[in-house]
């Protein structure tokens, strides 16, 4: 996985609405909470916050004892020195630790930590909604320097997106994904982490648990409606396609030699016939090629009658999808169309299709 | 100067493949790591409660994962590598008894800032734990011995489709 797709990840899950739930409906209630939710999306819920201790050489010392890692720049100056460095640094997966919280608040949080509007109020709010556990799934670190002993570390946080429930195989819970911005005692930027935790209503104590990711790719059978669409048949030449759609975002595969865009995707340019390639995302936009409304036979995971469209992308490639909110009768060869996105199940994101809105409305 | 160990930018190819690190899941290792990363969560080390919580077990907190990964890809780069990324995502938990096993190849290399992304992936019994790509800045090759080891880890070449996704 490429860290330009995973980057791209949080940012546009904040495009998703948050809003639809598991059967298509939302009642005012749910809309309120999601409201409230909302609310926090692009607010500091951590404001700088520096660490208990400097960073120093026996924290780094047990880090690296417990962590297996014989490089010797953590602990020897002068084999630090050999590299041109100018003395021992800290292994850079370390600067999470620096700043975190320590075991007292972590068993009794400080009041500083229940300021309003801050993370605790965000925990709260998750709390409320039966979101009871947590746990991480996604570190983008990027590191600006390597930290020495002496620098003092201090983290702010700001929340990037809330995701809409989606079903895990921990239980029912929603994706929260925060920015943390380390600096050190100057201000000066040492590293950013793109950090997303799940926080989840755990199932039932006492039942066995289902061993399955808790990530985005956390589908377990035993957690689904009966009717699940049918899987697609993903394979190491499309696996990209899907995986970005999980991200809600519409890829074309582009040819790398002679720049041609294709879909479906595939090994070889049907033009120049180059095993090189990229992908380009699209705007979404389209038009109505061509659709068929299905009646028969029917599968239990849709619901009929069923618009079948071929969508021809503003950018010329054309891909099959289901068309939603409109009325079969209302379907014209032609009409304009934007991308939405269909979270089918834990495992399965695609993209469907509405009318544009017209120039007027 | 050139630490001994250290592998040169000039030497690494797109497609080499870093051996396998297999790190065996220890009770002690998940507590041991929990502490030094400072993560007191009592899903890292009380079994009762990581039940009560919705796991089978205590398992390994995400701050290890980022330094086990640091640590394979540092490992294999040298003492002068200067790590600038670590981006991970986590699927399966790494549960007490289990092994997980690290690898790893290069993906990407950029002549600007000689720096090299590498793919990491750490599977255990239950599959992928853990995703992801790190980034290093390497030393250039001026009057560096190559490690042989680098040499002889040399052999994998990328698909066309690898490098291209990077």
């Amino acid at each position: 996985m490429n860290g330009t797709s995973r980057s791209a990840d949080g940012t546009s899950s904040t495009t998703n609405g948050a809003s639809r739930t598991e059967d298509g409906t939302s009642s005012p209630a749910s809309e309120a909470y999601e409201e409230r939710l909302r609310a926090f999306v692009g607010r500091e819920v951590t404001g700088p916050t520096p660490g208990q201790d400097p960073v120093n050489q026996p924290m780094i010392r047990h880090w690296a004892e417990a962590m297996g890692d014989r490089n010797p720049v953590y602990t020897d100056e002068r084999a630090a020195r050999a590299t041109g460095r100018p003395g021992v640094v800290a292994p850079a997966s370390m600067v999470q630790a620096w700043t975190m919280r320590g075991y007292a608040a972590t068993v009794a949080p400080a009041a500083r930590d229940t300021a309003p509007g801050g993370l605790a109020a965000l925990v709260a709010l998750l709390d409320e909604g039966g979101y009871t556990s947590v746990v991480a799934t996604d570190s983008e670190l990027e590191f600006r320097r390597e930290l020495v002993p002496g620098d003092h570390i201090a983290v702010q946080e700001t929340v990037e997106s809330i995701s809409p429930e989606k079903k895990t195989a921990l239980g029912a819970g929603r994706f929260v994904t925060t920015v943390k911005t380390y600096r050190d005692q100057a201000g000066g930027l040492v590293a950013t982490q793109r950090w997303r935790t799940l926080r989840f209503r755990p199932r039932e104590a006492g039942r066995p648990r289902a061993e399955r990711s808790t990530g985005g790719s956390a589908a377990q059978p035993g957690a689904e409606p009966p009717a699940r669409r049918p899987r697609p048949a993903v394979n190491r030449d499309n696996a990209f396609w899907f995986e970005a759609a999980r991200e809600h975002r519409l890829v074309i595969q582009r040819c790398a030699s002679c720049g041609a865009l294709r879909h479906p995707p595939g090994p070889c340019c049907p033009e120049c016939s180059s095993l090189w390639w990229d992908t380009v995302e699209s705007g979404g936009r389209g038009h109505l090629y061509s659709y068929v409304v299905n009646h028969h036979p029917r599968h239990p995971a849709f619901t009929y009658p069923l618009l079948v469209a071929v969508v021809e992308l503003a950018e010329g490639t054309r891909l099959i999808a289901n068309l939603d909110g409109v009325a079969p009768e209302e379907v014209r060869v032609g009409m304009p169309l934007v991308l939405d996105w269909l979270d089918a199940d834990p495992d399965l994101s695609l993209p469907v299709f509405r009318p544009a809105a017209t120039e007027e409305s | 100067m050139t630490a001994p160990g250290t592998r040169t930018y000039d030497r690494v190819r797109v497609g080499e493949v870093l051996p396998d690190l297999p790190i065996p899941v220890t009770r002690t290792l998940i507590v041991a790591t929990a502490l030094a990363s400072r993560d007191y969560q009592d899903v890292h080390h009380d079994p009762d409660l990581a039940r009560e919580r919705g796991s089978r077990d205590i398992f390994m907190n995400i701050l290890t994962s980022n330094g086990l990964v640091d640590r394979y890809v540092t490992e294999w780069a040298g003492p002068a590598a200067v790590v600038e990324a670590i981006r991970i995502r986590l699927g399966v938990p790494n549960h007490p008894g289990d092994t997980m096993v690290l690898t790893g190849a290069v993906t990407a290399k950029t002549d600007e800032g000689r720096r090299v992304e590498i793919a990491v992936r750490g599977t255990n019994s239950l599959g992928a734990h853990v995703t992801g790509t790190v980034a290093v800045r390497l030393p250039s090759t001026g009057g560096a011995s190559p490690d042989t080891a680098a040499a002889s880890a040399s052999t994998a070449t990328a698909s066309p489709d690898t490098a291209a996704a990077s």
